[in-house]
């Protein structure tokens, strides 16, 4: 279902977003006031203005190239769904 | 009652042997016996490991650790669902994370658990800390210990009920928007958010990187000086924290404040603001004449762009935070034929309504063709938003206003309606994207039913020390922070 | 109508660091699955990046060795993208703002676009991004290794000059020659240090605008590339000349059957929703960090090839051993300079030097595998080669030694023994002559003698040549040779030899 602000279904998909129909129906409506209302920034005149990136101004914050401890296999793969010869499994990736 | 008293009272206590850890942690596992059956603040709580933590902390006590050493000795803090703490479940109140188990600690945590604290529990929230009613959670509401008919707020309600209804001595939240300062204003505690980049995001699952920040719930202002000082400082760990120094905030709250400038913006004290919470507010207002402090009027003209601003940035950047959540590595998987049926499925079926409405609208807002309309726009304006307080501080020393616009509503109330539900949030979401400091203490109560009115301080970039002054000050010149729900069910 | 190929590179090349881009995990190809993860490079739920430092001092070395500017602001960015491979489901990568921008890269190179036998292609940019982790695929799942994930890759555009395929290959081995010397990479292709995109189109020849853009991804050889764009460029051409549209998108490689797939077309593609990462603060290099940077630009191979054969009047095939060699170059350098005859010394370090070194390797490594073998200890035996470093004797022996050949005072045959006796002990080539007494007899009086008794001795060979077979002569010179113990100055026995029999 698609309204005149969002393709609710393009947009699920791109975020690999599964939603029945009845989800995408109420999204879009919900979705459609909340942009109506965001619509409200267009009234300010931005020009000039910086977009503020980060709220506190830093540079070049780096790390030494040195190396540290990882985690061990066992824990690296603890929480993982399905696992097999110490790989993370899943069905198989097709180009 | 021992789990009533506050982490000053309870570590003289713990200094003079009065009491042990043991008895302390064993009064809050009685209170949440007693009453979270009702509330439901917390998720899961390893009472055993509390226990062990506990006697841990009463041999150190013995052997002569003192308080300069760890200043949260034996203190148990709860901690919000949202923050990593190692072989303990991380779920973020949602069901995409199955029954992972966090492999490290978050820095916060490290710096709680090398200050002493008992560290315990998962706290109840809205999913992925998107929400402010705590209703958002997959795993049931919180109650607000006031009127268990009502919402904690959120999205940190289990951390604020929890603290309100003496189940911990402290607890441990995030605000985004006002997570910590809305449910502790609607739960009659102090909540804390500090300037951004003052505590270190490493191993708070992110919802607005730009945004968020960890802070903590307690009963007074001079605990919250305590846990802020204990969690803040550099970490090589988050590019984004701050190498600014910690002073030692508890020594700030001597009680002088005259002379001190409070601002007070026009754009705050509006329609749609409770004649209760405005009424209440002014008295607060006025006690801080009283107090010696000079009330200055103010304006924040962008004020009004806010919420629009905020769902723009902080949806665009969860969009992006949350598709690690794919059942790849971790987590609650949904199988499929190929990888993108399992993605498509398994966060499907894993995330809640709000929290798909903002991955939407945060993808949309990033999506090709609308990225300067939308996400460009916004961070301009949030410039816009930032330099508003930025000039007002050249003028105060700090900012007062209303937490809420409302007191705790009745569940389901404000469910239906997202956008009415976001606009809720004005007067506490300019603070994060400001990127300042704000907190929110108890001022008041409404009449029939008696519900908590919360009163909000926004303090400079970094300039918590002022802030808590000026909390602390009002705070002991008043009872309202002695006040306890009842808790009769 | 003539069509032509316009083709542009997108090279990612793995950077040599100890530790991963954001993380402190080794950058180490060849462990166990999932041994070299931690939290950050998994995308656990609440870790952060932090850029390792000497990541961004690779880049922008790479910058200088290309010939870029270094602008004096940079970000990073996120470009989302679901995948098994991308713990994040985005990639950290610089989308706007690189680190460096617009550079060149010169080659030797000898087809259609070369000027003097050099091409010239222009570098877009070279930015810093992340690695994603390896899939293995079986019957019906695929298993995901996240030790590759995080490792810092450089992303390296061209501007579309490339026109040939050959020129593409030829840019290729350029490129990673001179990031493997420049300390960048190891470049080891069979490591997969080295992956390349391929952005092909066809067009009249004559104009300017370019045709519809073909990518062939992921292609991890370069003769493999030159393969992929020779099929591919014919089969463009093909294309429009039947009076078809060629339409964006892109395609595999499929280097067994030869040809060209296509995976995904123009609609298909991804929308990467690109914005500036919240996490990571931006890059402004200052005066200082740039002056050490540019400290450690070396001297270019190309640049160095032609330095050699100018100054030091060497052949071509010379000075290209130098110049993919800088360590045998470097060595050559060291002495050439104080060397009348450069290219003496070319020879014995090109020829007999490096055959030796190679020699002493294989002969290091039978020894270590025998003694690791027998050893049992089930420690991977260290690095055998033999180098430089190795040698015994010092590098004047060699100037010394090609002295010695130039003043007559040993033959080249002695030469060849002194120098094998230099390289197994490292003994002066004065003291080597002197002990096997190798110095040839220049002396004209003792030849005279030895030819005598040659001729003497060998009526057949004299009496052939003196019926005109000029060959006998060799026969003679080999018989003077041996009576004289292989010593006699054989330029000056030929001399005389001929002298006596045409007498």
């Amino acid at each position: 279902m698609t309204s005149a602000g969002i393709n609710v279904k393009y947009v699920a998909h791109l975020a690999r977003l599964a939603l029945t129909p009845e989800e995408e129906t109420k999204l879009a409506a919900q979705l459609g006031n909340i942009l109506g209302y965001i619509e409200k920034l267009r009234e300010l005149d931005v020009t000039g203005v910086e977009p503020t990136a980060h709220a506190v101004p830093m540079v070049n914050i780096t790390r030494a190239d040195e190396v540290r401890e990882s985690l061990s296999h066992e824990a690296a793969l603890r929480n993982a769904p399905r696992q097999a010869n110490g790989l993370f499994i899943v069905p198989k990736i097709v180009d | 009652m021992l789990n009533q008293l506050t982490i000053a009272e309870l570590t003289a206590k713990l200094a003079k042997r009065e009491v042990s850890a043991r008895e302390a942690t064993q009064a809050c596992l009685d209170q949440i016996a007693r009453v979270d059956g009702q509330i439901h603040a917390f998720l899961s709580f390893n009472s055993a490991d509390a226990l062990v933590q506990a006697a841990a902390a009463d041999k150190e006590i013995a052997s002569g650790m003192t308080l300069t050493q760890k200043p949260l000795l034996g203190i148990p803090i709860a901690i919000k669902d949202v923050l990593a703490v190692k072989n303990q479940p991380l779920n973020c109140a949602s069901k995409i994370l199955g029954n992972y188990i966090s492999p490290y600690d978050a820095t916060a945590i490290e710096k709680l658990k090398a200050a002493g604290a008992i560290v315990f529990g998962r706290l109840n929230m809205d999913e992925f800390a998107m929400g402010s009613s705590t209703e958002n959670s997959a795993f049931g509401l919180t109650c607000n210990p006031w009127d268990v008919t009502r919402i904690p707020g959120g999205s940190s309600g289990g951390s604020a009920a929890a603290v309100a209804a003496d189940e911990c001595f402290a607890s441990l939240g995030t605000d985004t928007g006002g997570s910590i300062r809305q449910p502790a204003a609607l739960c009659g505690c102090v909540g804390l958010k500090p300037t951004y980049g003052r505590i270190s995001r490493y191993g708070l699952v992110a919802f607005a990187s730009s945004l968020d920040q960890i802070g903590p719930f307690t009963k007074d202002v001079r605990d919250s000086a305590t846990l802020l000082g204990v969690m803040s400082g550099m970490d090589k760990r988050d590019s984004t924290s701050v190498p600014e120094p910690v002073p030692n905030y508890a020594a700030a709250l001597d009680g002088n404040i005259k002379g001190l400038k409070l601002g007070l913006p026009k754009e705050y004290m509006v329609g749609g603001l409770d004649p209760e919470i405005k009424a209440a507010v002014d008295a607060a207002v006025k006690q801080y004449e009283k107090l010696g402090a000079e009330i200055v009027e103010i304006s924040l003209p962008h004020t009004d762009y806010a919420v629009a601003v905020y769902y723009i940035i902080a949806t665009a950047e969860a969009s992006a935070n949350l598709a690690r959540f794919d059942g790849i590595r971790y987590g609650a998987r949904v199988d499929g034929n190929d990888p993108i049926e399992l993605y498509s499925k398994t966060r499907g079926a894993g995330f809640g309504p709000e929290v798909k409405r903002r991955i939407i609208l945060g993808t949309y807002v990033l999506s090709s063709g609308y990225y300067d309309a939308y996400y460009l726009r916004a961070q301009k304006v949030r410039t816009l938003i930032r330099n508003d307080f930025l000039k007002a501080f050249e003028t105060v020393d700090a900012i007062v206003t209303p937490t809420t616009p409302t007191a705790a509503f009745k569940a389901g109330e404000k469910s239906g309606d997202p956008l009415q539900m976001y606009l809720s949030d004005i007067f506490t979401i300019s603070c994060n994207l400001a990127g300042i400091c704000g907190v929110s203490i108890p001022c008041g109560f409404t009449q029939n039913p008696k519900l908590p009115i919360g009163l909000q301080l926004l303090g400079k970039p970094f300039g918590e020390e002022t802030m808590l002054k000026l909390a602390h000050a009002y705070e002991q010149s008043t009872a309202w922070h002695k006040e306890k729900p009842s808790l009769k069910f | 109508m003539e069509y032509e190929a316009v083709i542009g590179l997108e090279t990612h090349v793995q950077l040599n660091t100890k530790s991963k881009m954001w993380c402190g995990c080794a950058n180490q190809y060849g462990s166990e699955p999932n041994t070299n993860v931690c939290p950050v490079c998994l995308g656990l739920p609440g870790v952060l990046p932090v850029p390792n430092d000497e990541a961004l001092r690779k880049t922008v070395l790479t910058g200088y060795l290309l010939n870029c500017e270094i602008p004096r602001f940079a970000k990073f960015d996120r470009k989302s993208y679901f995948y098994p491979d991308m713990p994040k489901n985005y990639q950290l990568t610089q989308y706007d703002k690189p680190s460096t921008a617009n550079g060149f890269v010169e080659f030797e190179f000898n087809g259609a676009g070369s000027v003097n036998g050099l091409a010239r292609v222009r570098i877009t940019r070279a930015h810093l991004e992340e690695d994603v982790g390896k899939s293995t695929h079986f019957d019906r799942h695929s298993g995901l290794d996240f030790n590759r994930a995080g490792v810092p890759l450089m992303e390296i555009v061209s501007e579309p000059d490339i026109t040939s395929a050959d020129m593409a290959y030829a840019y290729l081995n350029a490129l990673t020659e001179i990031l493997h010397q420049g300390g960048v990479s190891d470049c080891d292709m069979e490591k997969g240090m080295v992956r390349c995109d391929v952005n092909i189109s066809v067009r009249p020849i004559g104009t300017k605008e370019l045709g519809a853009k073909i990518e062939i991804k992921n292609m991890n050889s370069f003769s493999g590339v030159r393969r992929a764009a020779e099929y591919e460029i014919a089969r463009q051409i093909e294309v429009v000349k039947c009076g078809e549209k060629l339409i964006q998108s892109t395609r595999r490689w499929d280097d067994a059957a030869g040809i060209t797939e296509q995976m995904r077309t123009k609609e298909d593609a991804h929308d990467y929703r690109y914005f500036p990462d919240p996490d990571l603060m931006p890059l402004a290099p200052s005066d200082a960090w740039l002056a050490e940077v540019k400290t450690n630009v070396i001297e270019l191979p190309l640049a160095r090839k032609q330095r050699f054969i100018r100054d030091y009047q060497l052949p071509a095939g010379d000075g290209e051993v130098f110049k993919s060699n800088v360590a045998l170059g470097n060595y050559f350098e060291g002495i050439a300079k104080q060397s009348k005859n450069p290219k003496a010394m070319a020879n014995w370090i090109i020829n007999n030097l490096s055959a030796k070194l190679a020699e002493g390797s294989s002969r290091r490594e039978s020894a270590q595998t025998e003694e690791f073998e027998s050893s049992q200890s089930g420690l991977t035996p260290a690095a055998t080669g033999m180098t430089l470093a190795d040698l015994k004797f010092k590098p004047e022996a060699l100037l010394e030694l090609v002295a010695l050949v130039e003043a007559k005072t040993i033959s080249n045959s002695a030469a060849q023994q002194v120098f094998a006796e230099m390289f197994e002990s490292g003994k002066a080539p004065a003291i080597i002559v002197q002990e096997k007494g190798l110095a040839q007899v220049s002396d004209t009086g003792a030849i005279e003698k030895f030819c005598d008794d040659a001729i003497a001795a060998n009526p057949a060979p004299v009496a052939d040549y003196k019926a005109g077979k000029v060959a006998a002569l060799n026969s003679l010179k080999g018989q003077v040779m041996k009576l004289s113990k292989g010593k006699a100055n054989p330029a000056l026995v030929g001399q005389i030899l001929e002298r006596k029999l045409k007498a």
